[in-house]
């Protein structure tokens, strides 16, 4: 992530690499596991199939009903509902609920993943933005303080380790119950649960990053505290600061979708996901899934680079 | 509303004795350390009570701490038979089959230069992915029992694993190496006494952020259907039969098994990396 562009060309060849092996794999998987599939939909178009109750075909093992019947196994990769989709499948899914769509003028209709991706969005940057403001709070207030720095710090690692999604449907009830209406507000609740620690964590780090011979020399020019505070710590924060937001909005993206998955939420992509599992449509689970890891890739990426010019500008090197 | 005086007056109290003791003689010591937060959420908890005693908040909002305490104590068998079937099973199986299976993987691959140029920017993105969203799809292939949730754990620390085992492996000098080399050391004796050591701090902060993954994965995987056990299903029921105080409850076993099962791994690095810098009591 660090490397210049010269490590980044150096690399190019082997992540594709990697990539085309992993698609190959993925390929190669299609066959067995929707061997049964393919036949149970032979079968019902009256094709020959061995054996040929759907019974006896749950007891053998995939390898053998492929070896029996290879003329079904092409079927596999084509199946309306797939156990496992083909690459190709997903990219077609995905095309078709959101590029096509905004082709058509559709975009925001609810059968769009733009929507739903818009409705994720919106929700993630809330909890950023509360997240990141809730965690620089806490670190300056632990650096300053410490009473503070003592009696936080291990409630605030405590927390991380309660698992957040049982807490999920609870701050959902309670939200509605005090009168919050929509889903909006729990979820940027639950995810900026997740996205504070990262950002406290990594800005107190960065906070007291400043050597104490430079904290001394702020002293030798009498700065007050605030001085010290905007022209020698925020400062010599700032590489931790956006390390810990590249965590910070991965996190936020994750606890909005925790926040979407178990709630019975019918917008957003975790709730495309819900709604796939419940219709049985694999092919909406995996194309929201892919327009989730492309949303959080979108993401880091967009702070990678404000990273790199803010530094640039500030004059540290990235 | 004498409750919620009493409550406050709790609160500041506490807040005081830990400013007084923070910036005491003691403050270096183990108790001291131990007792701020202690006291301070002692007091939170204390608080939450005051405010629904005072307000008269209805237990299906939000149940006073002794409302769960007493649910708790009365319905162990439930909670035990819920850990057993998330945590023991669930999480802890997935955990020890994603662990083993990303530290194998990690070996390999580190063996081959270009396999690690082109894994490790993959492995980084995916660790910051949304991994808890195939929850629905391998709880359709392996069926409603706990080898779902196992297999949706495995997925989820698998990366983080991977990607810090990695790192580590590569953080020896050139200076160490050439020493082993000089003891005509071959790549398994290097491996196993010079590079795995030196990786070990890694690999257990991937350790750390795994035990939560697994925790995560293992009860979201039960809100896409389980057996009718589990800390997941008895959390989405409960929602939804208006039992919240058994919701809590829940909640208090998870946290509690989360910052157990944090806490071993924590207290095993402590012990097995104390020569890190960052375990070394500053003398």
């Amino acid at each position: 992530m660090q490397g210049g562009v010269a490590s980044d060309m150096r690399s190019f060849l082997p992540i594709m690499t990697v990539l085309g092996v992993i698609v190959l794999i993925w390929y190669a998987a299609v066959a067995p596991m929707n061997i049964r599939g393919a036949l149970d939909v032979a079968e019902r178009g009256g094709a020959d199939v061995v054996p040929p109750e759907s019974r006896a075909r749950f007891e053998q093992p995939v390898w053998r009903l492929m070896v029996d019947n290879p003329q079904h196994i092409a079927a596999g990769y084509a199946l309306d509902r797939p156990r496992l989709p083909t690459p190709q499948q997903v990219g077609q899914e995905l095309w078709k609920t959101t590029g096509e769509m905004a082709l058509k003028g559709r975009a925001m209709s609810k059968r769009s993943l733009l929507y739903h991706g818009w409705i994720t969005l919106q929700s993630t940057l809330w909890g950023f933005a509360l997240g990141t403001a809730l965690g620089m709070a806490g670190a300056i207030a632990i650096v300053y303080s410490r009473v503070v720095d003592m009696s936080l710090m291990p409630w605030a690692i405590i927390s991380q380790t309660v698992p957040i999604v049982a807490l999920a449907p609870m701050i959902i009830v309670l939200s509605s119950q005090v009168g919050i209406e929509g889903r909006g507000v729990p979820k940027a609740i639950i995810s900026a649960y997740l996205c504070y620690f990262p950002v406290l964590v990594g800005m107190v780090k960065g906070l007291r990053s400043p050597a104490s011979a430079q904290l001394d020399l702020l002293k030798t020019y009498s700065a007050s505290s605030l001085q010290g505070f905007l022209k020698l710590r925020l400062p010599a924060s700032m590489p931790y600061f956006f390390t810990s937001l590249k965590i910070g909005i991965a996190a936020a993206l994750v606890g909005t979708i925790v926040g979407e998955l178990p709630t019975g939420a019918i917008s957003g992509l975790g709730a495309r996901i819900l709604i796939g599992d419940q219709f049985g449509t694999p092919l909406a689970i995996w194309a929201a899934l892919f327009a989730a890891a492309i949303l959080a890739g979108a993401l880091v990426t967009l702070l990678d680079l404000m990273q790199r010019v803010t530094l640039r500008r500030m004059g540290m090197q990235a | 509303m004498s409750w919620l005086i009493f409550a406050l007056v709790f609160w500041l109290g506490a807040w005081a004795l830990n400013a007084f003791l923070a910036s005491s003689a003691w403050r270096g010591s183990l108790l001291v350390r131990i007792a701020i937060p202690v006291l301070f959420g002692v007091s939170l908890i204390v608080l939450w009570e005051g405010i629904v005693r005072a307000f008269g908040v209805s237990p299906v909002i939000l149940p006073a701490p002794s409302t769960v305490a007493a649910t708790f104590a009365a319905s162990t068998d439930i909670l035990w038979e819920d850990f057993q079937q998330t945590v023991l099973k669930g999480a802890l199986s997935g955990f020890v089959i994603g662990v083993v299976a990303a530290f194998a993987t990690a070996i390999l691959i580190d063996r081959s230069a270009f396999l690690t140029r082109g894994l490790l920017p993959i492995g980084k993105f995916v660790a910051a992915l949304p991994i808890v969203g195939i929850a629905p799809i391998l709880v359709s292939w392996f069926g409603f029992d706990w080898h779902s949730k196992a297999a949706v754990v495995v997925v989820m620390v698998f990366f983080p694993i991977l990607v810090n085992t990695v790192q580590g492996l590569r953080e020896t000098d050139a200076m160490q190496r050439d020493l082993m080399h000089t003891y005509a050391a071959g790549y398994l004796d290097s491996l196993i006494k010079l590079r795995l050591p030196a990786a070990l701090p890694f690999v257990f902060n991937g350790l750390k952020i795994a035990t939560t993954l697994a925790l995560i994965g293992a009860i979201v995987a039960e809100y896409f259907g389980s057996p009718t056990r589990g800390m997941g299903f008895r959390i989405s029921t409960g929602v939804g039969s208006l039992s919240i105080d058994l919701v809590w409850a829940e909640i208090v076993v998870a946290a509690m098994a989360g910052t157990a099962f944090y806490g071993l791994v924590a207290f095993i690095e402590k012990r097995v990396t104390f020569w890190h810098p960052s375990h070394r009591t500053p003398t």
